[in-house]
């Protein structure tokens, strides 16, 4: 019942250094081979239509979707990048990240998932033929027949057990070396002494051996052992190995010579130069150059802000419209990036190791199984005046019964049909104790830029403006990388309207873009650029012949973001809204939304702050956020969600991640994990029922090989029977 | 019962053939794709047999 969870470093700068390497790696390769998680695919239309497309791709040997882990794999020639086969995924309409080939622990993992499988196999087939030979010996096969049949059974089972019982040695012995005591303990314990004591018998011409009960238990329990191990492994490779391709790199000027140096390498003072899409590399003052910042995977501000000479930028802020020179303020350790590394790391360290409910009952009922069979060894040693052998077969027969098969089973079969399920609506558990930990939440935080909404502005208004005001907008909105000027022409482009032929066009970083339309001079940017009066709403102004227009913005709702917040309200969880952004955009949001608790304008320090004062007040906090400010909140709250759009810090300390556009499933998620808790409850308390009822048979005595058989196969089919009824 | 002397070793043989047939078609890669596998029975790219070919696909 170990559960291993890997948390990447919440630093993106530290997960990208090994992907510098591997890209390095990859480069060289004659022929690349590229995963991509594709969270939307469903049915063989999906499969024809994008191996179908893929193959007609320049540069594109093969390809191929496996639906049940919704992950396409490309085989291409070198120069075939990633984002090429993304591109081209996303004209076919589906939405596509990119998965990270290059790292070892995804051929692990496959290595790990077949061998495991392979044991299932070898000890499912083992089982069948010793269970021919056993119902044989039930129904009275008497004599030398008997033995005959208890030997071959044991040819059969001592192989076996060498095999497939590795698993549980190999815990055991960890364990028990390192001075711990967990379930797989006693469970080799039995297998072996039951082994033992079986072949000993059989020499004996004993009349119970108990080698299908052997082989049926490690059968059952690496079944639950497989399922466990996919679930994790599925999450693990989709979730984690989502690229993070960010490469730490620079361009830093140095008397007129560009260069591009590692991050690592920047020292205060030096000058690097950001172009426009760049990501700021360090905290720095800008010494020369126009542009404006996109901040808002830092503070969760939805508009740009004007960056000129002197302005003070922090690493992570993207560069919008012109190049800049940035001169070095604070690099490594001591940027603002940093420090919010180091929030996370602080708040990581703070929470305390959640213990599971399989690990509670594991830890409850571990030293239960020894004592027991020692119990019974030495009472019957006693009454029975010394008779070692009774009182050794009387000690195995309670031992494999008391061994928990359907433990085993009861909280892996649950996991995997709760998270086969919500992997199908879109969502993927990361680690292996967030289902648990997502059913005691009661309070919900939401972020709202990149969250409850898109991040993405779209025109409000352009019903209001002449068909030649718009025919000129999209014309000079065309020409610039701006976000507004993008999300204007797009909205435009999807009117059908064709730009106007506007003469002369240039961008004026930081400003606006210009031109000559019909001899007048047209300008679309910031309010006081082009004469006019700015408003209170996100805007950019037009300007046409001294006459100007204004087109408003508001951020976009992500799908099913109301849906969610009614969904969860009408489970009676309570719904905060906590944003960077300015009080006014929020007030509306949360007007919108009906949320009643906001709060506006917090730092990401604050945002971690008011979690751990709901948590202190007794809450469980779930939080729902994207950006970097959210970092240390998702790693303070209780469990955190984060959709596949968030920047890889985010989603590294995040316990689950969305992977669809539609928030909706978070919902779900919430009541789901509810079921599945109250399934494993059940279906804790019914292996535990089994115990009660056959364990006194077992000590009094009366347990045959034919009872632990029927016991173990019962407890292990209701178990997994209550787990398939999960809706 | 002279006859366990054939039908043990006869049933051992079946149950190694099953145990070898499962571990082929698991190093065959039979169960990466199980989903996948159903849903790829309705693409009629898959046909091992040539259609029949229709009267506006001629020439």
């Amino acid at each position: 019942m170990s559960s291993m969870t890997i948390r990447p470093s919440a630093c993106p700068a530290c997960d990208a250094a090994p992907a510098a390497e591997a890209l390095a790696g990859r480069a060289a390769a004659p022929n690349a081979r590229i995963l991509v998680s594709v969270p939307a695919v469903h049915c063989a239309g999906c499969i024809s239509t994008i191996e179908r497309d893929l193959a007609k791709m320049e540069g594109v040997n093969s390809a191929r979707l496996n639906l049940t882990l919704k992950r396409l794999s490309v085989d291409a020639k070198a120069g075939i990048e990633a984002s090429d086969v993304i591109a081209r995924l996303d004209r076919l309409g589906y939405e596509a990240h990119e998965l990270d080939a290059g790292t070892l622990s995804m051929t692990e993992t496959e290595r790990q998932g077949r061998e495991l499988l392979m044991m299932v196999g070898v000890s499912g087939f083992a089982m069948m033929n010793i269970m021919l030979l056993s119902v044989a010996v039930w129904s009275g096969a008497e004599g030398a027949t008997r033995d005959l049949f208890h030997l071959i059974s044991g040819l059969i089972a001592v192989p076996t057990v060498a095999f497939a019982g590795r698993p549980f040695f190999r815990n055991a012995w960890k364990a028990l070396r390192a001075g711990r005591m967990d379930m797989d303990g006693p469970i080799s314990f039995a297998i072996l002494l039951t082994l033992f004591i079986s072949t000993y018998e059989t020499l004996q011409s004993g009349e119970h051996a108990y080698f299908e009960a052997v082989v049926m238990l490690i059968f059952f329990l690496l079944v639950g052992r497989y399922l466990e191990f996919r679930a994790r492994s599925v999450a693990r490779s989709a979730a984690q190995e989502l690229a993070a391709l960010e490469v730490p790199r620079a361009t830093r000027l140095a008397e007129g010579v560009e260069s591009v140096v590692s991050v690592a390498d920047l020292a205060v003072g030096d000058i690097v130069l950001v172009r426009p899409g760049g990501r700021m590399p360090v905290d720095g003052v800008v010494t020369a150059g126009q542009s404006e910042l996109d901040r808002a995977l830092l503070t969760g501000e939805t508009l740009p802000v004007f960056a000129g000479t002197g302005t003070q930028v922090s690493a992570g802020e993207v560069n919008l419209t012109g190049p800049l020179q940035v001169r070095v303020t604070a690099a490594g350790k001591d940027s603002s990036l940093h420090r919010m590394a180091d929030l996370v790391a602080n708040a990581e360290s703070a929470k305390m190791r959640y213990t599971t409910i399989a690990e509670k009952a594991a830890a409850a009922y571990a030293p239960t199984i020894p004592i027991l069979s020692l119990g019974a060894f030495f009472v019957w040693f006693w009454i029975s005046g010394g008779d070692l052998r009774l009182s050794l077969n009387i000690a195995v027969a309670s031992l494999i019964i008391t061994c928990p098969c359907a433990l085993g089973l009861a909280v892996p079969a649950v996991v995997t049909a709760s998270s086969g399920k919500l992997f199908r609506k879109g969502l993927l558990i990361k680690d292996g104790t967030a289902l648990e930990r997502l059913a005691e939440v009661d309070t919900v935080v939401f972020d709202k830029t990149g969250t409850l909404t898109m991040g993405t502005p779209e025109p409000t208004n352009l019903d209001d403006h002449s068909l030649d005001d718009l025919r000129v907008a999209l014309g000079l909105a065309d020409a610039s990388s701006h976000p507004l000027a993008q999300a204007l022409a797009r909205a435009l482009r999807d009117r059908d309207l064709r730009p106007a032929r506007i003469d002369d066009l240039a961008e004026v970083p930081g400003y606006g873009v210009e031109g000559q339309w019909q001899g007048q001079r047209v300008r679309l940017g910031r309010a006081d650029w082009v004469g006019a009066e700015a408003g209170a709403v996100t805007a950019a102004y037009l300007s046409v012949a001294g006459e100007t227009r204004c087109f408003s913005f508001a951020d976009q709702l992500r799908p099913g973001a109301e849906t969610v917040v009614r969904g969860l309200q009408s489970q009676g969880k309570h719904v905060w809204l906590i944003s960077g952004d300015v009080p006014g955009v929020v007030r509306d949001l949360a007007q919108r939304l009906r949320i009643d608790d906001w709060q506006a304008s917090a730092l990401p320090a604050d945002k971690a702050a008011k979690i751990e004062e709901l948590q202190a007040a007794g809450h469980k906090v779930l939080m729902v956020g994207d950006g970097l400010n959210d970092t240390a909140a998702l790693s303070t709250a209780h469990v955190s969600i984060s959709p596949a759009s968030a920047l890889d810090a985010a989603r590294a300390a995040s316990d689950m991640v969305l992977l669809s556009r539609d928030l909706s499933p978070v919902a779900d998620a919430v009541r789901l994990s509810k079921t599945a808790m109250k399934r494993i409850r059940e279906n804790l308390w019914q292996s535990g029922i089994y115990n009660i009822i056959f364990v006194p048979i077992a000590l009094f005595g009366f347990a045959t090989p034919l009872w632990a058989a029927f016991v173990m196969s019962i407890s292990s089919i209701t178990v997994t029977l209550n787990a398939l009824r999960l809706k | 019962m002279e006859v366990l002397a054939i039908l043990i070793p006869a049933s051992l043989f079946l149950g190694l053939l099953g145990l070898v047939a499962f571990l082929w078609s698991l190093r065959k890669g039979q169960y990466d794709d199980p989903e996948g596998d159903s849903q790829r029975i309705l693409d009629p790219r898959y046909e091992d047999k040539p259609k029949p070919v229709d009267e506006d696909q001629r020439g």
